[in-house]
């Protein structure tokens, strides 16, 4: 069950919004109805399913509804129509009260601008939350300063927030946030007024958090690279409407419209695809096997090296052509030739960090797991072919039949 | 020419009429309520009065210069010590006291009442369109014409004085609550709704403090104006140095009329830098 439904949810504004809604459903579309009836369609029709623990990026430019369709969630903003389901239970049924408890104690919020409040420290803002719930002193203090520990803001307690950088003052906001324990975390374009550097650095630590964690985190941004590097799933949106939901590698390489290629086109790629992205099948042999063997593998698939493996695919090193023919004339075992350190990489390494591995090494990168074995291989023909925008969805996993080769 | 026109047209519309049957009516029927109104500021006028007579002068004078230099200045602490000796010199001092215990009485009020008013205004849009205009109205207004309600209802004396002191100073604190606290910045007010604070927690905690500065500024302004005020309502019994002005002023005595003009600079001066320093000192505990 997911623990956020979005149904249908629409926003317009203007006099007589919810009749709107009923003109839209009879086919009226935006213009005519900004021009005849003078109301605009903030947010149109928008279904999503947030899963428990993902990170969900809903992404769009400015003016594409994503904020407001955000505070909807927690009804800083009323919908017009639709169904708003947080664990099951309509949140646009409940009164003020039962709202204030959902504010309390499940959603919480981080803002763009941090939104701290300036007549208060920093331990002070985060105690807020806890202090609207009327939670004893200590109590709050206690939570406020482990929640100020997981941001790494232990020892800023008593300052106020304008002594604080950009970065350390949404440390606070998030903090703030966490303070309550809530299961969902709405962060509303949360790093975007940070300069690039620091902004990466957030992502990380939102990453390493999330580890730990296991929080619902709904993002909003405007920056396709940042939802591609954080997003689990990403919900495109364009003019208040849904354009797609996908993981970022469907939305790269399966965009659902030519809006949404468009959008993707100046992505750089280097920074979103990993090396299990571009990886291809490797060509590989067993160390008992002789060096002419090896030969007549290379000749025929044309290659000038091949990786050793065990037989538990574990990488032992790499052998170059070169050397399986002198090791021919002068009867030596591929053990002989093996060269054992040649360059590696995880799976999850960004191809922007391999080029310079892959340009100073003859040898392709060849990428493991955590248990050194095997999974493919990148060469520089693929990492300069990705960036160009041609992936072949094949590397995701590697055909274990062909793994097994000699 | 054109006066004489209209009024041969149409009739003049009996607004003074109506007014003064309005007046007639209230002082008949509320009489019970201006009672007790008047009661209540008499004995507050009072109150301050005995206070401010009780020490000596000296001791006065001294303790309002600590009190200056608590607000942060020396230079303020110095000056008031300097300009209240002066005026107990020129033998203004109990004149002064009951001034000052004047403005104050009609500046709590003001500030009793304006702000809640200034909060309704903030929150309600109704409350803000009927009142604003009202508040332009009093602000506008020569002055002096509410004298004379406040003389049919509280008769002559201390406690009209302070009525209209009232009427006439309580705009800035009203305007200036409500500007305070719509000048919160919107992101602050929705994330404290976001954490689910109800009204009161929002208003008590975010609006409040951050409209403070300009709640203080209003304040200043509304302590000013009745001070003003009060000098003007010696015209109608209110005691104080605005007698002295008054008298010297009708009995053309140039002189005289400096020298009470002077105490009440003194004690507007030493009023208003008080009353914009007094609360600094509390907001930067609060920020430490």
């Amino acid at each position: 069950m997911p623990i956020l439904s979005i149904r249908n949810v629409s926003k317009l504004f203007g006099p007589n919004a919810a009749q709107g809604v009923k003109l839209l459903d009879q086919g009226y579309n935006k213009q005519k109805l900004a021009k005849e009836k003078q109301i605009t369609v903030g947010v149109n029709q928008v279904n999503m399913d947030i899963e428990e623990g993902e990170i969900f990026v809903i992404m769009g430019l400015s003016g594409s509804g994503k904020s407001t369709l955000v505070r909807m969630f927690n009804r800083l903003i009323e919908p017009t129509a639709g169904q708003i389901l947080i664990n099951d239970k309509d949140i646009m049924k409940m009164n003020a009260e039962q709202l204030r408890e959902v504010r309390r104690k499940t959603i919480s919020m981080v803002f763009q601008k941090f939104a701290l409040f300036p007549h208060r420290t920093v331990a002070e803002n985060v105690e807020f939350g806890l202090e609207v719930q009327k939670v004893d002193k200590s109590k709050r203090q206690e939570k406020a300063q482990q929640s100020l520990e997981l941001v790494g803001l232990k020892g800023w307690e008593n300052k106020m927030p304008d002594e604080l950088s950009g970065g350390m003052q949404q440390r606070v906001g998030l903090a703030r946030a966490l303070a309550n324990d809530p299961e969902v975390l709405l962060m509303d374009e949360a790093f975007s007024a940070l300069d690039p550097l620091i902004r990466r650095d957030m992502q990380d630590e939102l990453l390493d958090l999330q580890e730990k964690m296991k929080k619902t985190i709904i993002f909003i941004t405007h920056d396709l690279d940042e939802a591609l590097r954080i997003g689990d799933r990403i919900a495109l949106m364009r003019d208040g409407e849904v354009v797609q939901i996908g993981t970022p590698e469907e939305i790269l390489i399966q965009p659902a419209n030519g809006y949404v290629e468009r959008f993707v086109e100046d992505v750089d790629l280097s920074k979103v695809l990993t090396a299990s992205h571009v990886m291809r099948r490797p060509e590989t042999i067993t160390p008992d096997r002789g060096p002419r063997v090896a030969l007549e593998l290379m000749r025929e698939r044309g290659v000038s090296n091949l990786f050793v493996i065990d037989r538990s695919k574990k990488l032992l090193g790499a052998i170059t052509a070169e050397d399986a023919s002198r090791a021919a004339k002068e009867k030596l075992s591929i053990e002989e030739i093996l060269i054992p350190d040649c360059p590696v990489s995880p799976p999850d390494r960004l191809i922007g960090e391999m080029f310079e591995q892959s340009s100073t090494s003859p040898i392709p990168i060849s990428v493991v797991d955590e248990n050194h074995r095997l999974l493919g291989v990148v060469v520089r023909g693929s990492l300069l072919g990705a960036m160009a925008g041609e992936v072949e969805n094949e590397g995701g996993h590697v055909n274990e039949q062909q793994l097994d080769i000699g | 020419m054109s006066n004489n026109l209209i009024s041969a047209e149409m009739p003049k519309l009996p607004i003074a009429d109506w007014i003064d049957t309005a007046v007639d009516w209230m002082s008949i029927n509320l009489e019970g309520l201006f009672d007790g109104i008047a009661t209540v500021i008499k004995s507050v006028v009072d109150l301050f009065t005995t206070v401010f007579m009780f020490p000596h002068p000296i001791v006065f004078m001294i303790l309002l210069a600590v009190i200056a230099y608590f607000a942060g200045k020396w230079k303020l602490s110095l000056f008031t010590l300097l300009g209240f000796l002066l005026i107990w010199n020129l033998g203004y001092w109990d004149a002064t006291m009951s001034t000052l215990a004047l403005v104050l009485t009609s500046g709590l009020i003001s500030i009793v009442i304006g702000i809640p008013i200034g909060i309704w205004c903030a929150k309600s849009k109704t409350a803000s369109s009927i009142i604003t205009p009202l508040l332009d109205f009093m602000q506008t207004m020569p002055a002096f014409v509410y004298l004379l309600p406040a003389v049919t209802f509280f008769s002559l004396g201390v406690v009209p004085g302070v009525i209209a002191s009232i009427i006439f100073a309580i705009p800035p604190t009203i305007r200036l609550t409500n500007l305070g606290i719509k000048q919160v910045s919107g992101e602050l007010v929705e994330a404290a709704d976001a954490f689910g604070s109800t009204g009161a927690q929002k208003l008590f905690k975010v609006q409040l403090p951050l409209a403070m500065p300009t709640i203080l500024a209003g304040i200043n302004q509304t302590v000013m104006l009745s001070l003003s005020m009060v000098v003007i309502a010696s015209m109608i019994g209110a005691q104080g140095i605005g007698v002295e002005v008054y008298r010297a002023v009708t009995q053309l005595q140039i002189g005289q009329g400096f020298e009470a003009g002077l105490a009440v600079v003194v004690l507007a001066i030493v009023l208003d830098r008080l009353s914009q320093n007094i609360f600094k000192p509390t907001q930067k505990r609060g920020k430490a």
